[in-house]
């Protein structure tokens, strides 16, 4: 039971950081399957979000600051896509992943000069970051929402993608973007709507985890970021139910070193963040595809 | 009897549960125009994939010159998928990668033409001479090849000479008239001194005046550069008036083969183009 | 004879930049608002060679690399490693008892030492990652200098690599020559293989892969060539840069570094060498110097200008790159090349600054 009790917190962190992951990696491989764009701005949207939570909260009530996060985070995100990706449509794939680089540099540095370079104290969230025990482990209770939360969303989503037209218009620009766009499809809006979900989920997604790891810096979002991109890769990109696979894969795994570095002599900490990495090179090398990805082969 | 050059050996290309190359075997001979005709779509690029080894074929083998260059097997997934004929006859494994194809002295052109868009037609010619290079990368970098250096430059601009691309020599390969490009694109596969050239479709998209040039330019490398010349192409005029022997594919299988005359009266050809034709 | 004219002159221009160098620095005293400029020239000449060596890779061969900052760690790490004094290392390496490297080489050999180590590290990662694609190639190279900078923070490594403690008291430059003679030979060297037939083979390799290896190239080991080579010199820019600070911590090459290495690269133009020169002098000195007054706040009369505050400078930079990445895609000069021969010809022979001008592209 002491064994339990030690240990049951890093599993329910991993499962809980895994949903987070997956809120975010969703974004990526959306925009991935659409546009095979490397978003590589999406954790910084992740970060704005938790960054405006801080300063809204401050003068307004929870009930209107977490709608309206979302609200703000949603509008930053279609904005991003409209100025920085939408001018390079027909540019090399190269300009608009630099372009995706710059609005992260950007970002950041906006925050810097609005925080000042200081880690900002998340506000708590009443009821989600309360203390409860589970199993003799005591947490908090976001922990335990977000997987719940997370599927939630996802099924929400696929559903959403499955049935509704603008869900078809997706899954056409994805298959062949040209062709959807001869087929009447207006390419431009199915975008756009891409990073709308994409940022609404990146919001929730900064809302459960900064309920957890409070202190917002201008590059947070980064870290994050890139593991939901490798859990993306992981999954197979543009596969939704691979990426939020991948993400708890990740999640959990990272966690799970942490526990094992009670256990071995040496210190291996250090290698919570590199994990994803050697994940996603060991991925790439063996079965480049991911997961659930289809096979693809270049026309000569 | 001639001597045979390129010998295609029971190939079966299958992608998945779809076959594009079925069975097909095809000999060209020394110095021999060989044309690869048939409706779109009944694997003739793969074909040439095949030969030039962007693609491992799924079952088969190619020999250049006598000399086995490709062969392969069904192996892993295609082990239970495999629908061709002739399994169990091939056992090893030959996967050459395209450059080590060209070194053997096979060069080829693409459907849509392949060009080195930031450079210029010289310079499109000259990489074909980093295969021959005898320079390794420090002494290429400190410059110390200045011969081998001369004569790659001397050699790409006799290229040009006798290609009449003089012209346009310090042109933008891309800036060319179409006519222009395509042949740049057979000049450039002739850089890497080839003896045997395969064309995907030279002419396509040219008009009958240029099909015309292009006509007497193919002839005239094939007796110039002693050439043997294997291609794929769809204008019939320049096929029929050039080519010595014509295999003809439909659905990935070869159905026909025989000079020009015996084609045009094929009664199966002619269903396959005719039917082909009706069908869309 | 034009040639020879033009190899004189380059000479004569390079000479005269390296004086006009020594004079501002014996000029200018280190508490004068101008030493900043010295800073600049200093850290941009670093930034002039990682980003060639960047742009060999992204722009020449059309590999899209995000390792940058990771060789630049190893090349550091390397450096400093192996030339901390002996005398010294008890003090570097507090925590791990000296450390087990006990020896000491002198600056030059240690920064060879650097670019060979990150060369090798290229190489073995090299094999399996460059089958990879585009941006899959980015993410795998920006992940391994990640797992990288992981790797030497490990305490366990700690008696080579000091754990996350700095690495200092190893030799550094003593006057602003060293850097630019340095990166300037470097850059020489990497514009003589963008030159030679192994250039030529990498540019085809970045125009068209399929038709580059249709033309006898062998993709596989030029693409090893380029990503080596490029490694080799982030790796001495990396030494370079550690001499720059005169101490080195890993946790200081993250992936932002890599994306400045990037902007720097895409505001020069993407496969042009001198347009990555004069773009890292133009970024240092934006970022470090010319850009500063944005940072204070400042007052006409009563009036206090707005947003003008530490961090604005920042800002306002970053939509400058953004600018230049949605309207100027072409960059500064695209991908053409600053040559002497060329400004003669326009001019008639005006116009200074550019050391590797030695090297003119054709």
């Amino acid at each position: 039971m002491d064994m339990l009790s030690k240990n049951l917190p890093y599993i329910l962190a991993g499962i809980s950081v895994g949903g987070q992951y997956a809120l975010i990696a969703i974004g990526y491989t959306m925009v991935y399957g659409i546009l095979r764009l490397i978003n590589f701005a999406h954790g910084d949207i992740f970060m704005v979000a938790g960054l405006m939570m801080v300063y809204i909260s401050a003068s307004f009530p929870m009930y209107i600051s977490i709608p309206l996060v979302i609200v703000l985070t949603v509008l930053i995100g279609f904005l991003v896509e409209r100025v920085a990706y939408k001018p390079l449509r027909s540019a090399p794939r190269m300009s608009v992943m630099i372009s995706a680089i710059g609005v992260s540099y950007l970002l950041q540095n906006l925050a810097l000069y609005i925080t000042g370079g200081l880690a900002q104290q998340y506000p708590t969230i009443p009821w989600i970051s309360d203390q409860i025990t589970v199993l003799g482990a005591s947490t908090k209770r976001v922990t335990v929402i977000t997987p719940f939360l997370t599927i939630f969303l996802v099924v929400l989503l696929v559903t959403l993608i499955k049935k509704t037209k603008i869900g078809m218009a997706m899954r056409a620009a994805s298959k062949d973007f040209e062709t959807s766009q001869l087929m009447g499809i207006k390419i431009n809006n199915v975008i756009s709507t891409t990073f709308i979900i994409g940022s609404f989920l990146a919001a929730v997604g900064s809302l459960l985890f900064f309920s957890n790891y409070t202190g917002v810096t201008p590059t947070i979002g980064t870290m994050p970021g890139l593991k939901a991109f490798v859990a993306a890769v992981f999954g197979g990109i543009g596969s939704i139910p691979g990426a939020v696979i991948g993400a708890f894969i990740i999640g959990i795994c990272e966690n799970l070193i942490m526990m094992l570095n009670q256990f071995v002599k040496v210190d291996i900490s250090n290698f919570k963040d590199a994990f994803a990495f050697l994940l996603l090179i060991i991925i790439l090398l063996f079965k480049p595809t991911g997961l659930f990805g289809e096979k693809q082969t270049d026309k000569v | 009897m001639k001597e045979n050059v390129l010998k295609v050996e029971n190939v079966t290309m299958q992608f998945g549960g779809v076959i594009a190359v079925d069975n097909m075997n095809i000999v060209v001979n020394e110095k021999e125009i060989v044309s690869l005709i048939g409706p779109n779509g009944a694997g003739k690029t793969t074909a040439f994939n095949v030969i030039t080894g962007v693609y491992a074929p799924t079952n088969g083998a190619v020999y250049f010159r006598g000399k086995k260059i490709v062969e392969n097997y069904p192996q892993g997934k295609m082990k239970k998928l495999y629908k061709g004929e002739n399994n169990g006859i091939y056992k090893s494994v030959l996967s050459p990668t395209p450059d080590k194809i060209t070194k053997l002295g096979i060069a080829r052109t693409f459907q849509n033409i392949r060009l080195f868009k930031s450079q210029t037609v010289f310079e499109n010619i000259l990489i074909a001479e980093h295969l021959r290079r005898t320079s390794n990368l420090f002494t290429a970098t400190f410059h110390m090849n200045r011969e081998e250096e001369k004569n790659m430059r001397e050699e790409a601009d006799r290229l040009l000479e006798i290609l009449e691309l003089s012209d346009v020599r310090n042109e933008m390969a891309t800036s060319l008239p179409y006519g222009k490009q395509r042949r740049l694109e057979i000049a450039r596969a002739m850089a890497t001194k080839p003896s045997l050239l395969l064309l995907d479709e030279p002419a396509a998209g040219m008009n009958p005046q240029e099909t015309d040039e292009l006509t007497a330019f193919i002839g005239r490398i094939r007796d110039d550069f002693g050439l043997t010349i294997f291609m794929i192409e769809h204008h019939m005029d320049l096929v029929m008036e050039i080519s010595d022997r014509i295999y003809v594919l439909d659905f990935g299988k070869p159905i026909a083969e025989g000079i020009p005359e015996e084609i045009q009266n094929n009664p199966r050809v002619i269903e396959a183009y005719l039917g082909g034709a009706a069908d869309e | 004879m034009n040639k020879k004219k033009e190899i004189l002159i380059s000479i004569a221009l390079i000479a005269a930049v390296l004086a006009v160098l020594r004079v501002l620095e014996l000029n200018i005293p280190p508490t004068s608002q101008w030493a900043m400029l010295l800073t600049v020239l200093k850290k941009g000449s670093i930034y002039a060679l990682v980003a060639v060596s960047m742009n060999l890779l992204n722009g020449f061969t059309g590999l899209f690399s995000l390792g940058q900052a990771g060789f630049m760690m190893i090349g550091a790490y390397t450096y400093g490693v192996l030339t901390i004094p002996v005398a010294d290392r008890e003090m570097v390496y507090m925590y791990y008892d000296g450390g087990i490297i006990k020896f000491a080489l002198p600056a030059v050999l240690g920064i060879i030492a650097a670019g060979l180590a990150a060369a090798l590290f290229a190489f073995l990662i090299g094999l399996p990652v460059l089958r990879l694609k585009s941006d899959y190639l980015a993410i795998a190279t920006l992940g391994f200098a990640e797992i990288m900078r992981a790797l030497f923070q490990w305490d366990t490594l700690g008696p080579l690599t000091n754990g996350s403690n700095m690495i200092r008291n190893y030799p550094t430059f003593k006057t602003i020559l060293f850097p630019f003679i340095a990166s300037g030979i470097c850059i020489t060297l990497i514009v003589l293989l963008i030159n030679s037939t192994y250039g030529r083979a990498f540019k085809a390799i970045r125009d068209d892969e399929i038709a580059a290896e249709a033309m006898g190239i062998n993709l596989a080991h030029h693409k090893r060539i380029a990503f080596t080579v490029s490694s080799f010199f982030a790796g001495i820019s990396g030494a370079l840069l550690a001499m720059f600070q005169t101490n080195v911590q890993a946790k200081s090459f993250n992936s932002a570094m890599t994306y400045e290495i990037l902007l720097i690269v895409v505001i020069g133009g993407i496969g042009s060498v001198t347009g990555s020169c004069i773009s890292a002098f133009l970024f240092i000195a934006c970022s470090e110097w010319l850009l500063r007054f944005l940072d204070e706040t400042h007052k006409i009369g009563d009036f206090t200008v707005p947003l003008m505050r530490s961090g604005f400078r920042k800002v306002v930079f970053s939509i400058i790159i953004m600018v230049i990445v949605l309207f100027f895609r072409q960059g500064i000069m695209g991908t053409k090349e600053f040559s002497i021969s060329g400004i003669l010809s326009r001019f008639g022979g005006k116009k200074k600054n550019n050391k590797e001008g030695g090297a003119p592209l054709q």
